[in-house]
């Protein structure tokens, strides 16, 4: 309950601080938007389908780029953390090069690609793979190796052993990494959406500022926080919360 | 939870199980025999000339274990005792397969053992029992790695955990039980995948003086019901007293077999039995020798008497969850 009044006060005042400010025309609207013109802009853009069309292309894209690097991901950290010289050569290189924002493959990506989605899918896949495989690598090295032990003994090996024991024996050290790949996914994603006319969310806040609109701008930015959150909130607290019951970690909040 | 242990009857002497019959039946009292290799062609598992060296962590070599020749006959109970780094649980490895041996031969039923398999499971001091499965799913795990159809894996699942008594807990996660609830999970899937031999690598150790006991009378039971062969190291030697018909002392590093002793008192034993600490005694006289000799090692070579070898690291790796 108390959680709950906390939330509407500080988000009430925040929105009257906005609103106030915007009421005492410091700067012109153009400038700084108003609230209701912001959800005016997000009214007009889910009644005339365009931002029901951004989220849809949006979100397709990030779950096929999210959903390889997942993949890939887990493959590269399982093979790191197993292969001594995997590790020693493969291992720096991954670090270091994860300090590398994803955008900066968007010139090559665009040569070996075309101006197509697929650059767009090869930024997202550079934005997350990189997280998912470090995690990886680090929650194989993090689990007690008594499951992969004990798995063996029971008659688990190749692929089953894999996808039985060793899966979800790291889980619970690789949520998190999940988790911030996640995030990168969707951020680079919106980055590079917004560097390419192709729909998306991305592009719909470029047109925004193309037509000098900052409501509309403000709109999107926020539908973009907004379904991060809900991805968050949703898909990865619930998986962290289960985890957490199931192991019998201490509960998460 | 489990108040209603199955007791054993209690009258002696203890009727004769045919199945037992071709137990080695040694002389009362204690008596040292080293069997060599290639002494029977019937024994269940035949250790020939197991030797194990490893490199530790300072990159000194380290010999492990060195030329242990053992014979276990099909449905006797083993107990190995022996100072802490002597390599008894290291030997348990070796025969589960999960790591090879330096040199030397591991045979089961006369056919050479190369890597694990479900005829031999392994039983963990701390458990290894899967987190994120529930107590049925555990149990059921070495059948469906099998590839056993879901109904006749349901039925065994309940009857294994009918026999360990935990059918009321079938749906609890393994952090909802207590530790002794947890070994005789750990059994119950252990016997799901009806393995030919169990090895037990110190699975009491960690649990309190009383569930010991109740779990003592219920291994028994299910060792007599089943007829499995039982190998088990314990550093309790009156334990291995209580529970084996025959115990085998290993010395301090290099682990060798240094002496065996055939356990002839009638069942049920208990721990408090005069008997059973006389028995206890002999051995215990012995073990101290290698005791003194870690200690030492200790102050001669400045050594720790236990050098954790990279099985009990990975073993111990699960306190970190």
């Amino acid at each position: 309950m108390k959680r709950a009044a906390r939330f509407v006060i500080f988000y009430a005042a925040l929105f009257g601080l906005w609103a106030v400010l915007a009421k005492l025309k410091i700067w012109p609207p153009y400038l700084f938007p108003t609230p209701w013109g912001v959800a005016e802009s997000l009214y007009a853009g889910f009644q005339d389908h365009t931002y029901w069309i951004a989220i849809r292309v949006s979100m397709q894209r990030v779950l096929i780029g999210y959903g390889i690097s997942v993949v890939l991901g887990m493959i590269l950290g399982l093979g790191v953390a197993s292969n001594k010289f995997l590790e020693d050569t493969m291992g720096g290189l991954l670090v270091s090069l994860q300090s590398l924002p994803s955008i900066c493959w968007w010139p090559l990506a665009l040569l070996w690609f075309g101006l197509n989605q697929n650059a767009i899918l090869f930024v997202v896949i550079m934005g997350s793979l990189l997280s998912v495989t470090l995690a990886m690598e680090d929650g194989r090295k993090q689990m007690p190796k008594i499951f992969g032990q004990a798995g063996r003994n029971l008659g688990a090996k190749g692929f089953k052993l894999f996808w039985y024991v060793l899966l979800p024996a790291s889980l619970p050290f690789i949520v998190s990494g999940l988790k911030q790949g996640w995030a990168f996914a969707w951020r680079s994603l919106i980055t590079a959406e917004m560097l390419y006319l192709s729909l998306g969310l991305g592009q719909v806040l470029m047109m925004g500022r193309d037509l000098n609109d900052m409501s509309a701008v403000i709109a999107v930015m926020i539908l973009i926080i907004a379904i991060g959150y809900v991805v968050d909130g949703i898909v990865f607290k619930g998986m962290e919360r289960h985890l957490q019951y199931k192991w019998g970690l201490a509960p998460g909040n | 939870m489990s108040t209603n242990v199955q007791q054993f009857p209690s009258q002696f002497p203890i009727p004769v199980d045919p199945r037992f019959s071709s137990r080695p039946q040694g002389s009362a009292g204690r008596a040292i025999s080293v069997i060599r290799p290639g002494a029977t062609g019937t024994a269940k598992v035949s250790l020939r000339d197991i030797c194990l060296s490893y490199r530790t962590q300072s990159g000194e070599r380290l010999l492990a274990l060195d030329h242990i020749n053992l014979q276990v006959q099909p449905g006797e109970f083993l107990c190995v005792v022996g100072p802490s780094g002597c390599g008894k649980s290291t030997l348990l490895h070796l025969i589960a397969g999960l790591h090879q041996q330096t040199s030397g031969q591991i045979l089961l039923d006369g056919n050479t053992v190369h890597g694990p398999g479900t005829d031999r499971i392994l039983i963990f001091q701390e458990h290894g029992l899967f987190p994120w499965l529930t107590v049925r799913e555990n149990v059921e795990f070495g059948m469906k790695m099998k590839g056993i159809a879901k109904a006749e894996r349901e039925e065994k699942t309940r009857y294994y955990l009918r026999l360990v008594h935990l059918a009321k807990f079938e749906n609890s996660y393994i952090h909802q039980l207590s530790g002794g609830m947890r070994q005789r999970v750990a059994i119950a899937r252990a016997l799901a995948t009806e393995p030919d031999v169990l090895l037990m690598d110190e699975p009491f150790a960690a649990l309190d003086a009383q569930t010991r006991d109740l779990l003592h009378d219920e291994l028994e039971r299910i060792w007599s019901d089943t007829g499995r062969t039982i190998i088990f190291v314990t550093h309790n030697v009156r334990e291995a007293i209580r529970l084996g018909d025959r115990v085998v002392l290993l010395t301090f590093r290099p682990g060798r077999v240094k002496s065996e002793f055939p356990v002839d008192l009638p069942r049920p034993r208990h721990l408090e039995d005069p008997a059973v600490a006389g028995a206890a005694r002999a051995i215990l006289d012995e073990l101290r020798e290698e005791i003194n000799r870690s200690l030492e090692a200790e102050y001669n070579e400045g050594i720790k008497p236990h050098v954790e070898t990279p099985m009990e690291q990975a073993g111990r790796g699960v306190k970190q969850i």
